[in-house]
This record gives C-alpha cells, structure tokens and sequence, in this order.
C-alpha cells in the first residue's frame, strides 16, 4: 500500500453527505443496502412467531380452525387494503421526492401516516371486541365459560394458544406500524424542513422501505390468522 | 490537505486530523459520551465489556470458592445458583458477544477497510446506547432480587421462578438489538466503504470473521429477540406459548432459544479466531497459510452454525430422527474449524516467529480451541453425549472454547492493538508472566472438569457427592491462578496507561493495513491521506523495510 | 470393570459407549500430539533469527484438499458408531418391566408395576428396564452414570428410557437437568446419609435431587415388590395409612375415580356411594347382594357381572392389585354410606 489518494473531492462535498463517505450514491447504497439488512432481522424475528404458529396450528388444527371463526375477517380485509394502498401512497412519496416535488411528497406521506391510524383504529375495534368476549391470551382466557357463549357454542379452552398468539403477532405488527408512522413523521417533517432534493432523498426512500416490510408481514400474517380455514 | 466541510456536524466540529484521543477531537466528557467516532465508541465497549468481564469473573470465582468443599462453604443454595446464572448471563450476553466486534472490531474494522468510520457513525452510538440500556437492565435484576434460572432461561423454571427473570430478560432482549445494529453496520461498513484497491481478496481476515460474525448477529439474533419476548409475555401476561398447563410446549422454548444460541457459539468463536489470523500473519511475518480456506471456513462455521442447534437437546426427548440428523450436521461443523487449525499451524511452517505477548496468547488460542474442538467429538457422537450432557465435561468443553477460544484471542488482540489504541507501549515482560498465570491458570481450572464430568458429576450443582472432592478443589485452586493471571494482566495495562513509552506507528512490524499510514493512536479520520490498497494485508514480501520498521519514523531516517 | 475415565460398567450399554469414548480419546490424543507437537516443533525450528525472513507463503492445493475432505470419512465412522449406539438405547426389548417414574421438585417417586412406590430405584438384575417418566413440575432429568443412560422429564409429556442391568449393587441416580433450590435450609429426615454433615438441617435443591439405584438378583427383587405394598404412609397421621384410608388413596392412584364417583352421580361405572350392601340388577337378568365377595369379583372379573343401565367397559385388576389392596379398597368402600 505504497502510494495515496492525492485528493478525494472534498472541494465538492455537499452538505448532505457525511465526511466518511466519497459521494451521495455510496451513502444511498450504503444506507438502502443497510435497511434491506434490517428489514431481513425484522423477517426473522416475526419468522419465530409465525413458526410456533404453525407449530400449535398443526398439533390442533380444528381448534384452531373454530378458534379462527371468532375473528371478523370483514375488519381484517379492511385492515389489509388500508395497509395495501398505504405501501402504494408511500411508494408515490419517494416518487415524487425523487422529483423534488415537496408538496406532493408530504401529501403522500400524510395519507400514509393516516392509513396507519386508520389501521390502528380498526385494531382497537378488533381487540376491544375481543377484551369483551374474553378471548384473551393464556391464563385470562375465558371465552370457555358459558357466559362468553357465542351463538349458543363456547370455544374449547385449548384455544388460548390461538389467542396468544394472534395477539403476540398482531401486537408485535402493530407495534412495527407504530414505529414505522413515527418514522414516517420524522422524514414528513424533514421534508417541511426541505431537507430533500432530487439529490438527496435517501430518508424518504428508507423510510418507506420500512413501511412495505410492515406491509408485507401484514400480508403473510392476515391470511395465516384470519383465513386458516 | 483539505480540511471537512461536513456542516451537519454544526459549532462542535472535531478537527479531524487531531490525534483521536486528544481533546481537538472532542472536548471532555461530551466529546467521549457522544462521539460519532468509531475509536472512541470501540474504546467505549472495550472499557464496559471488560468491567463485564470483571463482574463475570468475580461470581465465577465465588462459584468456584463455593464448590471447594462439599455442603455450604460460603454461600446458601439459592446464592450459589443466582452466582452461576449471574456468571453465565453476564459472561455471555454482556461480555463476549459484544467483546471482540464491540471493542476491537469497532476500533480496528475500518481502518482495516481503509475508510474513515463505520457507514452508520449515529446507529453505532445508539448500539453502544442500547448496550447500556440492556446491561442497566440486566445489571438491575440483581438488586431486585437476581435470577436463578441459568443463563439458558429454560421453561418452565423461568416461568415460574420467583427471581427477578423479567428484567434480565428484558436486558438481554435489549442486548439484542446493540448486537444486530452492531452487526448491520459492519457488513454495510465491508460491503460499501473499503478503500480503492481493497478488493475481497485482499480482505484482512480479522474482516472476514467479523464479517460472518455479523452475518450470524444479524439472523439469528432476532429469533432470540422473539423467544425472551414470549417468555416475558408469559411471566407478565400468562401467554401460555411455552407453558405445558396451556397446552404450551417447553420444548418449543429449548429449539427457539438454541436456534439463536447456537449460532451464537459462533458470533463468540468466529471472532476469536478472526482476531488469531491476524496474530499468527503479524508475528510469523508471513500469510495465513490458505487465506481463501480459511475466510471460507468463517462463513462456512456461520452457515452450519444454523443447523446444529438440536444437538443440545439430544436427552430433552425431541424426536429420534431430529436428533440423528443433528448429529449427522454437528459433525460438519468439524471440517470448518478443523481447516481453520490445519492452516494456522502451517503459517508457523518456515515463518519468522517471534513470541510476544500476544503470540502468546494466539498459541494458547490453538492449543486450547483444539482440545475445546477435539473435545467437542464426544459431545457430537450419539451415545457418548448421552454419558456426557450436562456433565461437567460439556463445562469444561465450551470453557475450552469460549474462554481457551475466545478470551485468549480477546486478551492478545488487546495487547497487539494496545499501542495503535492507546499510543502507549507495554512492560511485555511483566505482560508474559501474566500469560503464564492465565495459560496453567485455566488448564489447571478446567482440564480436570473433563475428568469429573466423564465420571458422571452433573452441572449446576451446589453439593456434590465426596468422591468428586478432589476434582472441585483442583479446578477451584486453578481459579485463583487465572485471578492471579488476569490481575497481573489489568496492571499492565493501567501501568502502561500511566508511565508506558509512547509506541510507534507500528511496533510489531506489520504489514497489517491498520499499521500503515496511521499514527499511534490515529487521528480522528484515520488516515491523513485516503490509502490505495495496492497489496494483500500479509504480503510481507511485498513490502519496503520501512513499512515493516517498528521505531518512530525519524530514527529511520538516522 | 473400573475404567480410567469413567465410572463402572453396569449396563449393556456401558461397554458400547466406553468403546465410543475411547475410541474418540485416543483419536483426539492422536490429532492433538500430531497437530500442536508439529505446531510447537515451528514455533521453536523457526523461532525469528537476525537475518533470516520468513519464507513466502505458497500454495499446497492438494494439501488443503486432503485435509477439508479427509476428516469427512472419520467424521462418519464416528456419527456411525454413536448412531448404533442410539438406536440401541432408543428402542427397548418388548419384554421389558416398565417402570413408572415421576419427578418433582426435589425428589423421584418410583412406582412398579404392582402399584407399590419407592424413592430409591430398584431394578432386577439382567432384565430389560424400561422408566415411563414426568414431571410434576419443572423439567428434571434422570442421569444414571454407571449405566450410561440420560433422559429429561418434561411436564405434560412422557419420556422413556430403557437399561439392562449387567451387576448387582448399588449406584448413584442424578438429576441433571438444573431445577433450583429451596429457600434456606430444611430439616433432615432421620436416616439420611447428610445427617451430621452439617448438623440436622442442610440445603435442598437440585443438587440434592439424587438417589441410589439398588440392583438386586430377581429373588431380592421380588422380596422388595412385596415389601412395599405394605399400606403407604398417612400424610395426615404421618403413621401407616388405616385399610380405609389406603383405600381412599388407592381410589385415586389406581384412577377407580375416572370411572366411579363417591357422591352418588352415576359416571362411566356405578357409584361407589351407598354400594356396598345394596341389591345389585344385572344386565343377564340375574341379581346379587353386593358384599365383599361380590366387589372383590367385580375388581378382579368385573365384566362378568355387569349391572343394569351400564356397558362392561372396566378392565381387570387382576394382578395389578395385592389381596391386601382389594381389601383396603372394600374397606373405604364400606365408609361410603
């Protein structure tokens, strides 16, 4: 390693790109190539719930399967298509920043951030209803005694584990759509701030690259809990 | 040279050519607790991980003090088992999963790579952060009453435990997230920052295992994340996932929790070894005999690491079939670290060894990760586990690995980058009496375990019968040795902090990258001037006498 | 026969996992003595002398082939040999006396086939073994040294082992799968080995959850099945349990309640309540009073005579139960008026 780099452009270095890095392209690989490694981790970790799903699923299939009956997949299909067409308005948020339309990009990003309340209101409904028919995780499972009966049939108790784990892994999701709006709203106030260009755009990017792993285990998780059958 | 016109830094901008550890860097204590400097974030896991490593080490020493006599010799049975939770859980999850990659990997890994930090300097201070959150929450559990579960948390003790299991888990769930961030940020940091020149072949291997490691870190550390979450939400909530009484299954927790922990074994080993590659290529000043075998053996252990997690359930009553294919897979494991051994010993074939301190110390890491590997034959083959699971064998077995393994490549990679961190030289002579301790310290504390775990001595136990006496005031006797060792250790390097001679740019004489071009310690941006990789990082023949000469640069010139 | 290494052997299997871990030792000892003695041997040839540089590292393609493949066909022989070994302790002989064991905190209940119970193991000499275990709590795990054998208790499952013993005398029983201590110390019952170790209280816990396995020639083994059928110990008296009271418990542990309640409700089979003394209908037409012949009849032959409004469902007890056993069941019977 006998010979040095004369001069690596420091003339030129913008404000955005950190004084590690030699240009704006190899921060935006950098950075993406980061999020896909983080968005791998995420996979794994909800890939150990959805294991123990399947696991307790194939030991008591028809519990299951009746367990499945008391969620109201009319709610979860909604749920879905909130989430769908956010991942379609987030994707239009990178579009349009990548244009270095600002105006545009906050409104998407705003109609984003509102499909994740939405998506958590409708989650509110859900678990109230079920806090109220006592089909609850565990040991507070009580959707067995007579007086939680739903149309005249009481659910085995066995279908406390359909419970906790329909709670583990939607309270975990929604958990990420949580996380994944509050970062949303940080790149939605940096964009006010006009922190992007068509140069510089890579939060953005990011950030909605987060959103489609919210979306995507949101895809695997509605049909494996809501539609076994 | 053209000075940073990075402005995000905003009126607090470190100069940039200032020595690292100099207050132009980054004044007081603000410059320290909030660097974005990946030195001082090394230098800042170095200081925590071996504070981890003491308070580890003390309840392994009052473990080892209880069991030098039979029936209660200083503490009650409740005591012994939170000392023996406490030294594992801390030992494994605050000290050597964080040591090698947190400290030196942290500290070194870019320099080797020729760049000026990690490609995430603010997510590498959160992971420091998280690291504390998580020890705080851990270090917590003790006051409120400790954990006597054993490190490995198994159902349905933990859940059902009256010590203060939440938080520890908690802690180590919170460990978890400092590992993966750890780990994401050096493989963007390899795949996205090497300087011109240093193309994949001409990788350090230090790289490349902590390139695996942060492979392994990165997928396997969430299914652990996962698993301590749902023990939590047992003990708080009643989610039955692993509780029999539910319909739960405890052995479900035993798969979940190996899935990681095995794979962990190697973001322990992996490193260690990573660290050894790059003490045999410096002091037998020649390359890693099958430089290419021996990085593809560190992604190989990574990958077979994955599949070998039911071989520590082999008497838990998983299914036959499960458990011969886990032994089929084990023994794979052994091609990887076999190649690894063959390679280092033939480095030492017509090289020009020099025994320093922490050659020492990368010889130690041979010797004993052999046996810790020949050892681990028994464990692998069927019938003889049986015999042999949670015995004392299998302590003995991955304290010859971890600590014969790990440790001893910990402790030589401190004392081999020790003057490029710190620009201080240390007493080697004193520093060799303290190897010796620590080297007969640790076969007297352990060889002797393999003795009375094949004779049927079970782990974890407070009192034992009077024929195993002997065996437990042996390895209790050696214990002193290693704290004898390990002190003599610390005050070398705190008397080299205070009065050592400033070291040179590269006192060892290496052809390493990290030793090139660099000052002792470096200045804030690593290099003064970007490097271009012209070379392999072992190509000593390659070299000009004044690259490999190991004074200060104007006597030299004399 | 006393080995090195490891502790006596007892069983059939001992031999076989002895020749296992030898053969794994001396190969070891083999690859260490070649491998760090090579290692050693440079350190000192090659040690650094003024002027002399190390030599360039070259390429040994073949080498390093020979050594990443090579150790594949040990690593097989070695997977083959604990492999049989494996199969052999996985599958137990037909024939074998199935004993019951049940682990809980910190202690193992032993119960033999005909219902009687003991805290020490004891196992005939040279016939097959097989243990039926669970646990009542955490997860223990049942570790004989001298016979090479290792299995966890899981609750809520049962797991299995199988031995055959090869001497008789006496051994040690471990658990070994780590499940806590006791708070503080508790007293020691009258007769324990730790009695005076460290005066009338010690420390109970995982540690103390060991026994001894007794193995003992058929005829001493016989002599011991007799021995504890004797009635078992009242919990509430702490004396020999009354024939009533050792009904009662028999009641539960050979699960007479499954099919028979005490309170009057009919379940699978009659209730016990007001039975004994009263008229009984059977389904052929015929009837009987139901003293102490007929129950004893009903016990041991109970489809024989099946009683009006029930299917003959229950299966004998012949054998399983004592003539003393069917005694105390007719005694508790008796109280349920």
């Amino acid at each position: 390693m006998a010979s040095a780099h004369s001069d690596h452009g420091h003339g030129d270095h913008p404000k955005f790109l950190a004084h590690h890095f030699d240009t704006p392209e190899q921060q935006f690989d950098a950075a993406k190539f980061g999020m896909w490694v983080f968005i791998v981790t995420e996979i794994l970790m909800f890939g150990g719930l959805f294991v123990a799903y399947l696991i307790y699923k194939g030991q008591e299939p028809s519990v299951f399967i009746e367990a499945h009956r008391r969620l109201d997949w009319k709610l979860g299909s909604a749920n879905t298509i909130v989430l769908l067409f956010s991942s379609l308005t987030a994707a239009l948020a990178v579009r349009s920043s990548q244009l270095g339309k600002k105006n545009e990009t906050t409104m998407w990003l705003m109609i984003t951030i509102a499909c994740a309340f939405v998506f958590m209101g409708i989650k509110y409904v859900e678990y109230s209803h079920k806090f109220h028919d006592g089909l609850l995780p565990g040991r507070y499972f009580t959707a067995h005694l007579p007086e939680h009966a739903h149309n005249g049939q009481v659910l085995p108790q066995r279908a406390n584990m359909y419970f906790a784990l329909y709670f583990m892994m939607t309270g975990l999701h929604g958990l990420h759509v949580l996380i994944g709006a509050s970062a949303l709203g940080y790149v939605l106030y940096r964009n006010l701030r006009g922190d992007f260009s068509p140069e510089y755009f890579t939060p953005v990017e990011i950030g909605a690259l987060y959103w489609h792993l919210v979306d995507l285990v949101w895809i695997y998780l509605f049909p494996l809990v809501y539609l076994v059958g | 040279m053209a000075t940073e016109v990075a402005g995000a830094h905003g009126h607090d901008e470190p100069d940039h050519l200032a020595p690292y550890l100099s207050q132009e860097a980054g004044r007081g204590v603000k410059g320290w607790l909030l660097t974005l400097d990946h030195k001082r974030i090394g230098l800042m896991y170095l200081i925590s991980t071996l504070l981890a490593f003491f308070m580890g080490g003390v309840f392994a020493l009052l473990v080892r003090l209880e069991l030098f006599a039979p029936g209660r010799t200083i503490m009650s049975a409740e005591y012994y088992n939170r000392a023996f939770t406490l030294h594992g859980a801390i030992m494994v999850f605050l000290f050597i999963i964080p040591s090698v990659p947190g400290a030196l990997g942290n500290f070194v890994l870019p320099i080797m790579l020729g760049t000026k930090d990690v490609a995430f300097p603010r997510l590498n201070l959160l992971s420091f952060y998280i690291y504390v959150i998580g020890a705080t929450f851990s270090l917590y559990s003790i006051v409120t009453g400790s954990v006597d579960t054993g490190w490995t948390f198994y159902t349905p003790y933990s859940t059902t435990s009256q010590t203060s299991v939440v938080s520890m888990v908690l802690g180590v769930f919170i460990l978890g997230f400092s590992s993966i961030l750890t780990g994401l940020n050096f493989i963007v940091t390899v795949h996205k920052l090497r300087a011109p020149g240093l193309h994949w072949k001409r990788l350090p291997l230090f790289i490349w295992g902590t390139y695996a490691t942060s492979i392994i870190q990165v997928l396997a550390t969430p299914v652990l994340a996962i698993t301590l979450l749902l023990l939590a939400a047992e003990r708080t909530m009643g989610v039955g996932i692993f509780d029999p009484a539910l319909g739960g299954d405890p052995i479900l927790f035993q798969h979940f929790f190996w899935f990681y922990s095995h794979p962990a074994v190697y973001i322990m080993i992996v490193p260690g070894m990573a660290v050894a590659s790059e003490l045999f290529a410096t002091f037998t000043r020649r390359a890693i005999f099958g430089y290419f075998a021996v990085a593809m053996s560190s992604l190989g252990l990574a990958l077979v690491g994955f599949l070998v997690w039911g071989h520590h359930m082999f008497t838990s009553g998983q299914s036959e079939w499960a458990t011969m294919l886990f032994s089929a897979l084990t023994m794979l494991v052994a091609i990887p670290s076999g190649v690894k051994v063959f390679n280092w010993t033939a480095t030492l074939y017509k090289g020009s060894i020099e025994l320093t301190t922490p050659m020492l110390y990368a010889l130690s890491f041979l010797v004993l990760f052999t046996i810790g590997g020949l050892t681990g034959l028994f464990c692998a083959v069927l019938n003889t586990d049986i015999h042999l699971h949670d015995t004392y064998f299998i302590v003995a077995h991955f304290h010859y690995v971890m600590m014969g393994g790990t440790v001893m490549a910990f402790v030589g990679g401190i004392l081999y980058w020790w003057p490029k961190m710190t620009g201080k030289l240390y007493d080697e002579g004193l520093a060799k009496i303290s190897w010796l301790f620590v080297f007969v310290g640790f076969n007297t504390t352990f060889l002797i375990q393999f003795v009375m775990g094949s004779k049927g001595m079970p782990r974890r136990y407070y009192d034992y019968l009077p024929q195993f006496e002997i065996y437990h005031k042996v390895s209790t006797v050696g214990s002193w040795l290693l704290l004898i060792g390990f002190s003599i250790c610390a005050w070398v390097l705190i008397k080299s902090l205070r009065s050592g001679p400033k070291s040179p740019p590269n006192p060892w004489g290496s052809a390493g990258y990290e030793w090139q071009g660099t000052e002792s310690p470096p200045v804030m941006q690593n290099f003064r001037e970007t490097p271009t990789i012209t070379r392999g990082p072992y190509d000593y023949h390659l070299c000009t006498d004044e690259e490999l000469f190991d004074g200060f640069p104007e006597d030299l010139k004399k | 026969m006393e080995t090195m290494q490891l502790p006596p052997q007892w069983s059939t299997f001992a031999r076989q996992v002895d020749w296992a871990f030898y053969f794994i030792y001396y190969l070891s000892v083999f690859l260490f003595v070649v491998i760090i003695g090579a290692a050693m041997y440079f350190v000192y040839q090659y040690r650094r002398k003024p002027g002399v540089k190390a030599e360039p590292t070259g390429h040994a393609t073949v080498l390093e082939i020979t050594w990443t493949v090579s150790p594949l066909a040990i690593l097989a022989f070695l997977f083959h040999i604990g492999f049989r070994g494996y199969i052999d302790m996985s599958v137990a002989p037909a024939d074998a006396m199935e004993i019951r064991v049940r682990a809980k905190k910190w202690s193992w209940d032993f119960e033999y086939p005909n219902g009687g119970h003991s805290n020490i193991l004891h196992v005939p000499v040279n016939r097959p073994v097989r243990l039926v275990m669970s646990s009542e709590d955490v997860i223990h795990s049942l570790y004989i040294p001298a016979f090479r054998v290792k299995k966890d208790t899981v609750p809520g499952f049962y797991s299995t082992l199988w031995f055959e013993a090869t001497q008789t005398g006496e051994t040690d029983l471990f658990c070994t799968e780590y499940c806590g201590a006791a708070v503080g110390t508790t007293e020691i019952s009258p007769g324990d080995p730790n009695v005076g170790r460290e005066g009338n209280r010690r420390h109970v816990g995982h540690f103390s959850m060991i026994t001894k396995v007794r193995i003992q020639t058929m005829a001493e083994y016989n002599t011991f099945l007799e021995s504890i059928l004797r009635p078992p110990t009242d919990p509430a008296t702490g004396r020999e349990a009354t024939p009533e009271k050792w009904g009662e418990i028999l009641y539960r542990s050979q699960q007479c309640n499954t099919c028979h309640s005490t309170d009057g409700s009919a379940m699978t089979g009659p209730t016990w309540r007001g039975l004994f003394g009263r008229q009984r209908q059977f389904t052929d037409g015929s009837s009987a009073n139901a003293d102490a012949n007929y129950i004893r009849q009903a016990i041991i032959a109970p489809n024989a005579k099946v009683v009006q409004g029930f299917n003959g469902v229950m299966p004998s007890f012949a054998g399983t139960l004592r003539d003393n056993q069917i005694d105390a069941l007719i005694a508790y019977i008796r109280t349920l008026r």
